[in-house]
């Protein structure tokens, strides 16, 4: 401030000329940035809606869901009734132990496919080895086949060893799940890291494996990090093995549980439902929000060079 | 088993400089110990009931053997089966013209809304990235939930502001009694939730086109459009391929939100894509040698689909 105060003086005069060097911006192009922004705010509010209209009919009372002209903000109708009924309704499977199995199911998901995907991606990402490329192209083709296909087999399968209903069974599943996408992502993270760096430690006199936990681990935790997001994510939004494995009420995940409010007998509760739908995906748009940055980078500069 | 379509990617370095390696001896076991575990998930959870998937798909496995009764091995039988009988292909066709059309859409609109951010002053592109956040972290049965209540029969907001906007009446309009409209309701879901990605990647892959190449076209008298198809488009193609080979595997194995919203309407037999008719053929009728035989063909199909993909990722490597 006091800057431009100082120099506001001598500056003057000159600044009719600045104005006229500078082109005046043609006509047609201040129109084609309003309909840009126009555009823009068209995109926005298409996205953002169907959000927006779960939270907004979370908070409305029974008889303005349930009516024919919507409400389209709460103002002072404001309610938190949806949440208490669709947390303590007991004709439908409760809520807490479903929050409990979902929680569990991602937390150990997260963990064991993390350590194994790590212990993995150093190996492809720092060795080279006989064998290495079918390793690679084995969790390429694998994160491509149909799970969707194998839900039966899967069910059989959890059955054989009697795991149906069990945190540990669904669990496995979706190690296996997560583990190829996790082993290719933390692969990019290791061979980013220049290996010198190892290598200076390991002069300075540290051993190999001090070296590689003082010095490579710590560059590593960004790549651990957004890759567990990942998982997680994955993890909680699972519906389909879910549906399958975990079919008694009192084993079902969040999403499953959330297709409860669904029943043949009676009109589906909407406002509760809507309150259950926002439980279920507030978790996974805080983290969204967490990693943002990092989601799309790879993709394009691997695909640009090739 | 629906893959994020947001895997992480390492940072661009990981690409621009060639792989390193410790200098270790070739005949270490070391890196083999490190892959055991990994190794050890997949033999038993992927490998392992592929083969039994295989196993069942050449024998007849119906009701008495889910109780106990040895399996009889029956050929090619349930192959034959499945591909001669006239609902495979119907479902076939529906999932496939339905992937197309869900495709096409998602590709479009999502290269139009990544032209469109680079256009954008720095507020309103802000405004849009946050916008398609919040479509892209939406859980896959909760974004069914709430579209469902948009389309509902007598309370949803869509027939309001249809009724509202058009002037006939469409209250009482039901969304998903029909084939037609349920696939609508459904691209819509899988278009609003498919954008996003596309969006953010072709966003990334355009801003990576040099400006003076752009600029020098400008100055020879390329017009926008042909700024974008001669110019643009030659420079992301690889990332545009590799986007639509993933949207094809993703939009034919669409199974949640089909699931759900066949739970909503009520209506099953007519909108069943094939994951999901897959599932309901061994659920209902209990024959699991066919609905075996029916997935190992969808496994073919999608890892068919897939070699380019699994190609183009591989060249990374080297």
């Amino acid at each position: 401030m006091a800057a431009s105060t100082l120099t506001a003086g001598p500056t003057a005069p000159a600044a009719p000329v600045v104005v006229t060097t500078k082109r005046p911006v043609p006509p047609g192009r201040i129109a084609a940035n309003v309909l840009f922004g126009v555009l823009g705010a068209v995109v926005f509010v298409c996205s953002a809606f169907p959000v927006y209209w779960m939270v907004s009919s979370s908070f409305l009372p029974t008889n303005l869901v349930r009516a024919t002209v919507p409400t389209f903000f709460p103002g002072s109708d404001f309610t938190v009734d949806n949440y208490v009924r669709a947390v303590t309704d007991d004709t439908r499977a409760d809520f807490l132990p479903a929050l409990q199995t979902s929680l569990t199911v991602t937390f150990l998901t997260l963990v064991a496919a993390l350590v194994i995907a790590f212990l993995a991606s150093v190996a492809i990402g720092r060795y080279r080895f006989r064998g290495r490329k079918q390793f690679i192209v084995a969790i390429l083709v694998v994160q491509m086949i149909p799970g969707e296909a194998m839900l039966l087999t899967y069910f059989q399968l959890i059955d054989g060893w009697g795991m149906l209903n069990m945190v540990f069974g669904l669990t496995i599943l979706y190690v296996a799940m997560v583990l190829p996408f996790t082993v290719w992502t933390l692969r990019g993270f290791v061979t980013a890291v220049p290996v010198e760096l190892e290598e200076a430690a390991m002069i300075d006199g540290c051993s190999r494996t001090r070296a590689f936990w003082k010095v490579t681990f710590p560059l590593l935790a960004p790549g651990l990090v957004s890759t567990g997001v990942f998982a997680f994510i994955q993890a909680w939004n699972e519906f389909v093995l879910a549906l399958v494995i975990m079919s008694r009420p009192e084993s079902m995940t969040l999403p499953v549980w959330l297709r409860t409010f669904q029943q043949a007998t009676k009109a589906t509760d909407y406002g509760a439902l809507m309150a259950g739908s926002v439980l279920v995906a507030i978790p996974v748009i805080v983290f969204f929000l967490f990693v943002q940055g990092r989601m799309t980078g790879g993709l394009v500069s691997g695909a640009v060079k090739g | 088993m629906t893959t994020t379509p947001a895997a992480p990617k390492a940072p661009p370095e990981a690409f621009v400089r060639p792989p390193q390696e410790l200098r270790t001896k070739k005949s270490s076991p070391f890196p083999y110990a490190l892959l055991t575990p990994a190794l050890a998930v997949l033999a038993v959870l992927v490998a392992w009931p592929i083969l039994k998937l295989l196993v069942t798909s050449f024998q007849e496995y119906g009701r008495a053997q889910a109780f106990g009764a040895p399996p009889e091995w029956v050929g090619l039988d349930n192959y034959v089966e499945v591909l001669t009988s006239g609902e495979f292909y119907a479902v076939l066709a529906r999932s496939v013209g339905f992937m197309v059309v869900a495709v096409v859409l998602t590709m479009t609109l999502g290269t139009l809304v990544a032209l469109l951010m680079i256009r954008l002053g720095k507020a309103m592109r802000m405004l849009v990235t946050v916008g398609l956040l919040l479509a892209w972290a939406m859980p896959a049965l909760s974004t069914v939930m709430v579209w469902g209540w948009m389309f509902d029969t007598r309370y949803g907001v869509v027939n309001y502001l249809l009724t509202q906007v058009t002037g006939s009446d469409w209250a009482g309009h039901s969304w998903l009694i029909e084939p037609l409209s349920f696939f609508l309701v459904l691209g819509l879901i899988v278009v609003w939730m498919g954008v996003p990605f596309i969006a953010f990647t072709m966003y990334a892959g355009l801003t990576q086109v040099p400006v003076e190449t752009l600029e020098a076209s400008q100055l020879d008298g390329a017009n926008a459009r042909q700024r974008f198809f001669q110019i643009q488009v030659p420079f992301v193609r690889s990332i545009i391929i590799v986007l639509i080979v993933l949207s094809v595997i993703w939009d034919l194995r669409v199974f949640a939100q089909v699931y759900a919203l066949q739970g909503i309407g009520g209506l099953y037999e007519k909108t069943s894509t094939l994951g999901v008719w897959i599932y309901q053929k061994g659920t209902a009728s209990g024959d699991f040698g066919f609905a075996a035989a029916a997935a190992v063909v969808m496994v073919f199909i999608m890892l068919l689909i897939s070699l380019y993909y699994v190609r183009q990722t591989l060249k990374e490597d080297d």
